[in-house]
């Protein structure tokens, strides 16, 4: 199946079960045709996808296809130049800084770098959005960091600096900090990117642990196809800034385009085998 | 020619660009102050980083300042016979310029660059995006504790200055001139008026906002990881030392007017 950049692969009966879906929980996140010009280069071109209340979907695609970009208008921390962002049916495009405070307060995001304050210990950071939030009680902190880090599995962690810690420890204390709040969506950028296969397993599981646990939607920005499998009910395929693909993580698989071929089995075109047919008519 | 008008016109409407920027950051701040909860504890952190530990920066420069410019009015006053009148005017110049001007210029190279550096660090590093999401705003959480400090830090600084400076005019006029102490004293509190001391104050409070508001303003604007950093430093110390001794030529002839300079 071939198809123009630009579509989206959904085969009939998936749009029916997206539409299911969709029917049950209403969208937490939406983006309605947002486009995002960063100096000469148009990153989304017209970008428009659902993520229902208590779902995961990863986003994935290249490097450099407007994945991170898309998720930072998840949360407003990036503005479209033209189109719509909802959460929870609110659309905070027009928001400005303070207004968007409480739409933020519903969304936790890790950074790809995880973005731990570095002048902080691990518990401070933890602490930070509780005190920010106006919790005085040290008790009621105290109890709180320490079932994050029971969690995220860093006992004993908690006075260690940001910059003592492995790069998998960053990500779950970004992780722990995220959620300190209960936030009922979390964006995650990149989750894995930079770790080795097993620390990149546990924050795997350790995503998932936390939709069973708490039930919030989810977001996952990766190039990393096995933490794609991995956590998402849904996946989408960002390509040159729109949605090429949307589906299951089943039907990815079995898809026949040659460019989510590519990716899936990470082919550069030129390593793409020519069909028979090419090779018969090439030869002599 | 018209390139050459081009080049001009850009760097005009860039340099407007900027300042408006800056004139936004303060006002955001300003509005921060008075209707957002202030943090006390970072507030005072910056006072220790910008207040206590620039003692010795400032204690040193006063003292020198003080004494050389004792030794430079004395060589020149004694050959007409006015050798005394070293303390009037070391006094008044130190309090009306040199305290306020060569402070402001140690805070700019000290406290400036470090703020710029640290938020532009934490721009590049994505820590200003994480405050962001974080539902904090980062004017209130960064800028405003830094502006209250230096609102109050550099006003003491310059006192403290002044004070060092004509103390250490007093011990090289006194004990290695040997002008008479007497006569030292009583033209320095003839001369020396409330309203120097006013100036000076006012003075240290507008270069103490200039200061913040350029570095902070540099720091948040801060793109392209290290070198960025490194740039944005740079140009924190040399836009605030140049908005310092630009603003200090505006505010002394405005404040002439009001406090005006000499007997009367």
């Amino acid at each position: 199946m071939s198809v123009e950049p630009g579509t989206t692969i959904l085969p009939p009966e998936t749009a029916a079960a997206t539409a299911r879906a969709q029917d049950r929980h209403p969208p937490m996140i939406s983006a309605r045709g947002v486009r995002k010009k960063i100096g000469a280069q148009e990153i989304l071109r017209g970008v428009d996808l659902d993520v229902a209340a208590g779902e995961t979907l990863a986003v994935i695609g290249r490097s450099g296809a407007g994945k991170s970009v898309l998720l930072k208008h998840c949360i407003g921390l990036m503005h479209p130049d033209a189109g719509e962002v909802l959460i929870d049916g609110q659309n905070i495009v027009d928001l400005n800084e303070r207004e968007l405070a409480t739409i933020r307060q519903k969304v936790g995001i890790l950074f790809q770098g995880a973005a731990l304050f570095d002048s902080m210990t691990v518990a401070e950071n933890i602490a930070f959005p509780l005190r920010e939030a106006g919790e005085k009680n040290a008790e009621t902190i105290r109890g709180k960091v320490r079932e994050m880090l029971e969690v995220m599995e860093l006992e004993g962690e908690e006075e260690k600096m940001p910059v003592n810690l492995s790069g998998g420890m960053k990500k779950r204390v970004g992780l722990a900090r995220a959620i300190v709040r209960r936030p009922s969506c979390i964006l995650y950028d990149e989750p894995t990117s930079g770790l080795d296969p097993v620390v990149s397993d546990s924050i795997n599981r350790l995503i998932r642990r936390l939709q069973k646990r708490y039930g919030v939607t989810s977001v996952v920005v990766t190039h990393d196809m096995k933490s794609a499998f991995d956590v998402a009910d849904r996946i989408a395929y960002l390509h040159e800034g729109q949605i090429y693909f949307h589906g299951t993580a089943a039907e990815l698989q079995q898809s026949t385009d040659p460019l989510l071929q590519d990716f899936l089995l990470g082919r550069s075109e030129e390593d793409r085998l020519p069909s028979p047919g090419a090779i018969a008519s090439s030869s002599p | 020619m018209t390139r050459l008008f081009n080049a001009l016109g850009g760097a005009v409407v860039r340099l407007i660009q900027y300042l408006g920027e800056v004139v936004l950051l303060a006002a955001d701040t300003f509005r921060s102050i008075f209707t957002h909860r202030i943090r006390w504890k970072l507030f005072l952190v910056q006072v220790v980083e910008i207040g206590l530990l620039s003692q010795l920066v400032v204690v040193i420069t006063g003292g020198f300042t003080g004494a050389v410019f004792a030794a430079q009015t004395f060589f020149q006053f004694n050959k007409i016979g006015m050798g005394s009148a070293v303390g009037a005017v070391v006094s008044v110049a130190i309090l009306r310029e040199l305290g306020p001007v060569l402070t402001a210029l140690m805070v700019t190279g000290r406290v400036g660059a470090a703020m710029s550096a640290e938020i532009g660090t934490m721009k590049v590093t994505e820590q200003i995006d994480a405050l962001r999401a974080l539902a904090v705003y980062p004017v209130d959480y960064l800028v405003v504790p830094r502006a209250l400090a230096m609102m109050l830090s550099v006003p003491l600084l310059v006192a403290e200055c002044t004070a060092v400076g004509i103390a250490a005019s007093y011990f090289v006029a006194v004990y290695m001139l040997e002008i008479d102490p007497t006569y030292f004293v009583a033209n320095m509190v003839r001369w020396t008026r409330n309203r120097d001391i006013i100036m000076a104050l006012t003075k240290a409070f507008c270069f103490g906002l200039l200061i913040v508001f350029i570095s902070c303003h540099k720091g948040l604007t801060t793109r392209e990881g290290a070198v960025g950093v490194g740039r944005a430093t740079t140009e924190a110390v040399v836009n605030g030392s140049l908005a310092v001794l630009i603003s200090n030529f505006f505010l002394t002839m405005t404040l002439n007017i009001v406090y005006p300079a000499g007997y009367q």
